[in-house]
């Protein structure tokens, strides 16, 4: 039997971004918060200093930032007719583990969506019909429109003292930024970061071409920067382990940088490490949590009660908690009914690599930041017109390599013997002088009725419950939008004056060993009908009023950009209905 | 009601011994947690006898990473520059025994795109795969791989990538990529981990290491970066007189 713990009023689950700041917003209405997270405490004196952080085998190849499969993991499969089988090791993505958890390890990337992405059905319906959409495409709206999230985006911009160059001033499009983007009520708050050879290349290519190419907006800072919470941050050093590594030198965003040390020293806030929540308690109504149960490292299990749940883990185990503690009614895609685990997204990610002459580029292309970049938005969203190419959908495409750590960046043109002499000649000739973008097409990735999240009958978890099954595929849609995208990309890498190309197309099967990006996405998504969401608009459990769920699970589908701003804008969306409503009045925020 | 099993439990978060300072689950509260020196950096690697393989894989290592980078006027071999020592210690270590990873059965044989799905990790496939190469060199020519002559070597492999030769229940051609894969990145790791030794790889490739502050550089385009590698633990031109 699990101990009880004295009751507190908030119970946070997950200690990353939306934790933090949750954790951080309640506090300040004097709320009693304890926030429980299944991985290690970490800082950058201890766990990713200056001295030994750019170790590119142990942090990107061997994984030591992340969640051991063993601890948790899932089973995938392309299709229903498949057996489904377990991810022993991770590959497509990258699930985070310990305190700040993927705000440590992320690039920094500061996207915010377009305006018609929070109202995508309506949108694309309107203007290329209904009978455009493929039949078993199940997109839909948010039920949040960019006007309302506008000044929660701004402030978590502010927060992490965000560089880039706007595009769009309350309405007024503005040079050098991306024109595209929805109207912001002020700059950021600092400038862009400086951008290396290949990306100053790559802007030039695209302008000559008739594109409005812009630096990508940056969680990596080009100047040192005081937060509105009196938390400073250093000017990023472009050290090129920005990705998969901690930072040691606080110049990228994380809750460790920008919220921790405040939030820290207020006398209402705990924070417990290791202790892994395994279950959202209910009454016996089933319509109110009453805590949460979970298990700390020595295998004791504890029960924290509180009047409010907040579950801020990654995407996925938010999802799977939902499943195991029985909240909510499971997606059945046979059926069409029920909702959580439905709406299950990725990105469509591909790259093109391009191999200059070494006598004419030096590209020194070790030196980068996690969010450098200079990107294009003509394909993005609905930006362009969709009619005649018979996919909706999009992404930015852009030079946003983050550095060149040798065990993944020495890459060899097509046609090359990949080991003896004849490799080791080109590996010498290509390093510095090869652009290796990344994900530099970054797609769409939409929401279909047989792609979805539910429970494995076979494989268990460490503690008997059943592993969470993904079921996945690129559908046609997808892969037209991608070869599309690519394209475009090609043609601008080609122009930067590259001799040869190798054009990576993302096609089906979803391979679950390669990476993609962690940017996962839906299965307790937020609407505006109990019948097809978990959520309401401000992240509040339609059964459940006294539990929001935060995170990217609440995407109906996925927009082409890095998900982090808005996930970091919805929790302080979610959490202003928490503070100016829900607390006056707590119950349903919205009627089912 | 989940029924914890301790003991399985235990073994489940053993692995989070090597990253953690306090392996307890602590709670924090009112200053940030910090104590002076608990960093955890990488044990440097000892060179001396294997540690993993026999005398005999020993030899065939080092022949294969000759084969895999062979050494040049201006540039070591991979046996000089310790890319079989770093396979050795990495199969020696948690990589070799799939440490952290999910290891439940069944196993169950699927598709490429559902990723690895056996109980063996990389110290067995390793075990195996090059004793049955060494098998297949003596079938052929009635010597083990190490004492082919370099021309055979060549042969053996490129038949071996191409499936035209047949390892005896290994899959030759994938465990051939595992052995370059493996050992090109014994090349570029950092030296502290036994390959790459002099910093060969990242000298020839004109990577300055792990260095951590590109600010003077990150606007000079189009000009060769001047300084030389250094590794986690410094140059070893900074201790030598």
């Amino acid at each position: 039997m699990a101990r009880k713990l004295p009751k507190k009023d908030v119970v946070i689950v997950g200690f990353g971004w939306t934790g933090a700041i949750m954790a951080n917003e309640l506090t300040d209405e004097g709320l009693d918060v304890i926030a429980f997270e299944r991985g290690p405490w970490r800082d950058a004196p201890t766990e990713f200093p200056p001295g030994y952080m750019q170790d590119e085998l142990r942090y990107r190849v061997r994984h030591e930032l992340f969640l051991r499969p063993d601890q948790l993991t899932f089973t995938f499969r392309n299709n229903m007719r498949q057996t489904a089988l377990p991810i022993r090791s991770w590959g497509a993505f990258m699930p985070p583990n310990g305190v700040g958890g993927g705000g440590v390890h992320w690039n920094g990337e500061m996207w915010r969506f377009l305006p018609s992405d929070f109202v995508l059905k309506t949108h694309l319906t309107e203007r290329y019909g209904a009978a455009f959409l493929p039949a078993d495409m199940t997109i839909q709206d948010w039920g949040v429109t960019y006007d309302e999230l506008e000044p929660h985006y701004d402030r978590f911009e502010y927060l992490c003292g965000t560089s880039g160059t706007a595009g769009n001033l309350r309405g007024k499009i503005q040079e050098g930024g991306n024109p595209f983007e929805g109207p912001r009520s002020r700059p950021y708050p600092t400038p862009a970061q400086p951008q290396p050879f290949s990306h100053t290349l790559f802007g030039k290519a695209a302008r000559e071409l008739g594109y409005k190419p812009f630096p990508q907006p940056s969680g990596n800072l080009s100047q040192a920067y005081t937060n509105p919470l009196g938390l400073r941050l250093g000017p990023c050093t472009y050290c090129g382990f920005c990705e998969w590594f901690g930072c040691s030198n606080y110049s990228k965003a994380s809750p460790q940088t920008t919220i921790l040390p405040y939030l820290i020293r207020k006398p209402n806030f705990t924070l417990r490490d290791k202790s892994e929540v395994i279950r959202i308690n209910v009454d016996r109504s089933g319509q109110r949590a009453t805590g949460v149960t979970y298990v700390d490292s020595s295998g004791e299990q504890w029960e924290q009660q509180a009047d409010l749940v907040i579950l801020s883990a990654y995407a996925l185990f938010n999802v799977q908690l939902l499943l195991h503690s029985q909240i909510g009614q499971p997606y059945d895609p046979v059926t069409n009914t029920g909702v959580v685990g439905r709406n299950y997204t990725h990105q469509t990610i591909s790259s093109v690599n391009g191999f200059f002459d070494s006598k004419k580029f030096n590209f020194n292309p070790f030196i980068g930041s996690g969010s450098i970049g200079m990107c294009v938005d003509e394909f993005n969203g609905d930006n362009f017109d969709h009619g005649p190419h018979g996919f909706v959908g999009g992404g930015y495409v852009g030079q946003v390599q983050t550095g060149a750590r040798p065990i993944e960046s020495t890459l060899v043109p097509p046609g090359t013997p990949k080991w003896g002499p004849e490799w080791k000649k080109a590996v010498r000739d290509n390093y510095l002088s090869t652009v290796k973008p990344g994900t530099g097409v970054h797609g769409s990735f939409y929401s279909y009725r047989d792609v979805y999240l539910d429970l494995d009958t076979t494989y268990k978890d460490r503690f008997g419950r059943p592993l969470m099954r993904i079921t996945m595929d690129l559908k046609d849609n997808e892969i037209k939008q991608n070869k599309f995208l690519t394209d475009k990309f090609a043609e601008i890498i080609k122009a930067m004056g590259a001799e040869k190309l190798a054009v990576q197309y993302r096609t089906a099967p979803y391979d679950i060993t390669t990476y993609q990006t962690t940017h996962l996405n839906g299965g307790a998504i937020m609407g505006t009908d109990p019948k097809t969401s978990v959520l309401n608009r401000y992240l509040q459990s339609w059964d459940v009023p006294n539990l929001f769920v935060m995170g990217a699970s609440a995407f109906p589908q996925n927009p082409g950009y890095n998900p982090t701003l808005t996930v970091g804008a919805l929790a302080y969306w979610s959490a202003s209905a928490i503070r100016n409503q829900y607390l006056r009045k707590p119950g349903r925020l919205v009627d089912a | 009601m989940i029924n914890l099993r301790r003991r399985e439990f235990l073994a489940g978060t053993a692995v989070l011994l090597f990253t953690a300072a306090t392996v307890r689950a602590a709670t924090i509260t009112g200053r940030l947690p910090w104590a002076p020196n608990a960093g955890n950096p990488p044990p440097q690697v000892r060179l001396g006898p294997w540690e993993f393989f026999s005398g005999d894989e020993g030899r065939a290592m080092d022949a294969l990473a000759d084969c895999i980078i062979p050494p040049d006027a201006e540039t070591l071999g991979g046996k000089d520059a310790g890319c079989a020592v770093f396979v050795d210690r990495q199969l020696a270590g948690p990589y070799g025994q799939q440490e952290g990873l999910y290891l439940r059965p069944p196993f169950q044989a699927g598709a490429k795109n559902q990723g690895h799905q056996s109980e063996k990790g990389p110290a067995q496939s390793y075990r195996e795969g090059l004793a049955a190469l060494d098998r297949a060199c003596r079938e052929r020519y009635g010597k083990s791989f190490a004492e082919l002559s370099g021309e055979d070597k060549i042969a053996v492999l490129t038949a071996l990538e191409k499936g035209n030769l047949k390892l005896e229940g290994v899959d030759g051609a994938s465990f051939f990529a595992q052995v370059v894969k493996d050992v090109q990145m014994g090349l570029f790791a950092d030296p502290i981990y036994g390959g790459n030794r002099d910093m060969s790889g990242w000298k020839m490739i004109g990577y300055p290491g792990a260095r951590y502050n590109y600010l003077d550089w990150v606007n000079r385009h189009n000009e060769r970066f001047p300084l030389p590698p250094v590794g986690m633990t410094g140059n070893a031109q900074w201790s030598r007189s």
